[in-house]
């Protein structure tokens, strides 16, 4: 295998290790708030203990989950340098303000509610309970801003001297905040992390009816808990359809991959496995109109007209117009010194097909189709995965309200069995995401091969088995205490962290 | 200040449960920081100037494009 695909590899690791403790961050954070809100309003120390036990484990994650994104920022540094200084401010922007704002509101409250429970008054202790969340959530926020830019790299100006992406205007960067991208990820993975936090907060929770203890406590914590996973199910399956909408629009290649389309049209069907279809489905969710037109990745390969009547040429023209575009940013920096006549030239050439410059990189038009099978697989475990688990708290809730829940082991088992499954389905979605806009690291601008630092796949080989052994040995760690303080039980003594 | 620094200080000197938590982040800072990044993670263009990662960066970006320079004129 060669540096680029051990640097993906490594990269996707990190990215998948450092989403195993976020979307458990968001979601805790809210299900303990909510739990401490009840104690502040109804005045009952049942809340109070209540909430201290998930705000226990939620640290737990925390504490483990902390500066595991700092590594990716290590390796944009050493394996994607050509990347880090072709985005410029349009990453660095976002990811100093998630630093400086999100991060350190994020910690400050999280001190005072690790702290201070017997050192500030309850309403005050509330309120940083909430901020620690609303920080994580803000902090979330900036970090798919710049993930939302790679995807549809808007309000950006290709600048050939410094060879960066730069931010023109202050209209700009508001462009880039209100990328449509970035707006449906953050809700698509904030309120995922909301069912993460769900789901973790119900199986624990049906453990302990299972084993016969901590019976009331359990109960209200799979009403809060279960209720909060609901909310997030429903606004997950909202923000979805906004993802795919937008998928259609400005990436419609990681569309037809994550629905294994060849050759689209209109009235388009959508394929729940292969061989069983739902006609003009795919239509509806992809443009909400059920005749709307859908290229398939053939259609893509050769242009298409889309609904807006705009034509969008084939991947070949697109090469040419990208190899223009390099062409023309080589003349540019040979002569702008020497011969500002052709330099001018030259950069006019190269604004007029800048779009497509990435596609100047390509050797064939076949190099733009991302690995069909892993995108349209991981696409169904997640949405299939998703909808199980929908169900599962649903019953459980339900079963919970009615007070009938015990009697139903399977359930408890089953909703045991979600805690992996809210896993595999959160990173299932990310593969969509990120396998699904393969080959770019910055849509049509910028593919994998010419982001790539001049590196040897050696060197990346021995840092990809030592964050693995490093990351295998933090992740033990956390299962381990996690497991000892859900075995101890919610004995919190109030006071102490 | 003197009594953010003492609830600071308190809460550390009382934690409970908390205390192996500190410990594991200040292990994992250690060894994020100064074992992998100094020795592992070097910055590709550390030491370079702007300028020098400009013109770096654009050889990247226009080396496989060289072989079409010759079809194409600019004035």
């Amino acid at each position: 295998m060669d540096v680029v695909i051990w640097s993906r590899i490594q990269f996707a690791m990190t990215a998948a290790y450092h989403w195993l403790f976020v979307p458990l961050t968001l979601g805790l954070a809210l299900v303990m708030a909510v739990m401490e809100t009840l104690y502040v309003v109804k005045k009952d120390p049942f809340w109070k203990k209540t909430a201290q036990f998930w705000i226990k484990l939620f640290a737990i994650n925390f504490a483990v989950g902390i500066a595991t994104g700092i590594i990716l920022e290590f390796e944009f540094g050493t394996n994607w340098s050509n990347y880090s200084w072709f985005v410029g401010d349009m990453f660095g922007a976002p990811l100093a303000i998630e630093g400086i704002l999100a991060f350190f509101m994020e910690a400050t409250f999280f001190a005072v509610m690790f702290f201070g429970w017997e050192k500030v008054s309850p309403k005050f202790h509330l309120a940083s309970t909430w901020l620690t969340g609303i920080g994580a959530t803000i902090s979330a926020y900036w970090i798919l801003v710049a993930n939302g830019w790679m995807q549809n790299p808007v309000g950006t100006t290709f600048n050939p001297d410094t060879v960066r992406s730069e931010m023109a205007s202050a209209a700009a960067f508001w462009e880039v905040v209100t990328n449509p991208v970035a707006v449906s990820k953050f809700f698509h993975s904030v309120t995922s992390g909301w069912v993460t936090g769900g789901v973790f907060v119900v199986g624990v929770s049906a453990w302990y009816l299972l084993k016969g203890r901590e019976k009331h406590f359990a109960l209200k914590s799979i009403l809060v808990g279960g209720l909060v996973g609901l909310a997030g199910s429903a606004a997950v399956m909202l923000s979805g359809d906004a993802s795919g909408i937008h998928a259609a629009e400005f990436q419609p290649m990681k569309l037809a991959a994550a629905e294994g389309l060849e050759d689209g049209g209109k009235g388009a069907a959508f394929t729940i496995v292969p061989g069983i279809k739902v006609p003009h489905m795919l239509s509806l969710l992809a443009t909400h109109d059920w005749n709307g037109y859908v290229p398939g990745i053939n259609d893509i390969l050769r242009g298409y007209t889309d609904n807006d009547g705009n034509v969008i040429p084939s991947v070949a023209d697109k090469m040419a117009m990208g190899r223009t575009a390099l062409d023309a940013l080589a003349t540019y920096r040979a002569n702008r010194d020497t011969n500002p006549e052709v330099a001018a030239a030259a950069k006019a050439v190269l604004n007029a097909n800048v779009q497509y410059m990435g596609y100047g990189h390509l050797e064939k038009p076949e190099d733009v189709i991302p690995p069909v099978g892993v995108v349209f697989w991981a696409f169904r475990f997640m949405v299939g995965l998703g909808m199980l688990l929908a169900l599962v708290l649903l019953l459980t809730v339900w079963f919970a309200w009615k007070g009938k829940l015990e009697g139903y082991r399977w359930l408890l088992w089953t909703a045991i069995w979600c805690i992996p499954l809210v896993y595999i389905c959160g990173q299932s979605g990310w593969i969509v995401a990120e396998v699904g806009r393969q080959p770019w690291t910055i849509q049509g601008l910028l593919p994998v091969n010419v982001a790539i630092s001049s590196l040897s796949a050696g060197a990346v080989k021995t840092t990809f088995f030592v964050f693995l052994a490093v990351f295998a040995l933090f992740l033990v760690i956390e299962i381990r205490i996690m497991l000892r303080a859900i075995r101890k039980g919610p004995e919190v003594e109030p006071g102490n962290a | 200040m003197l009594s953010i620094w003492e609830f600071y200080r308190d809460g550390f000197r009382n934690m409970t449960w908390g205390r192996p938590l500190i410990w594991l982040i200040l292990l994992k800072i250690f060894i994020l920081f100064a074992i992998l990044r100094l020795f592992f993670f070097k910055p590709a263009m550390r030491g370079l100037t702007d300028e020098q990662k400009s013109e770096l960066v654009g050889a990247h970006l226009t080396e496989k494009t060289l072989s079409h320079t010759d079809t194409l004129t600019f004035n």
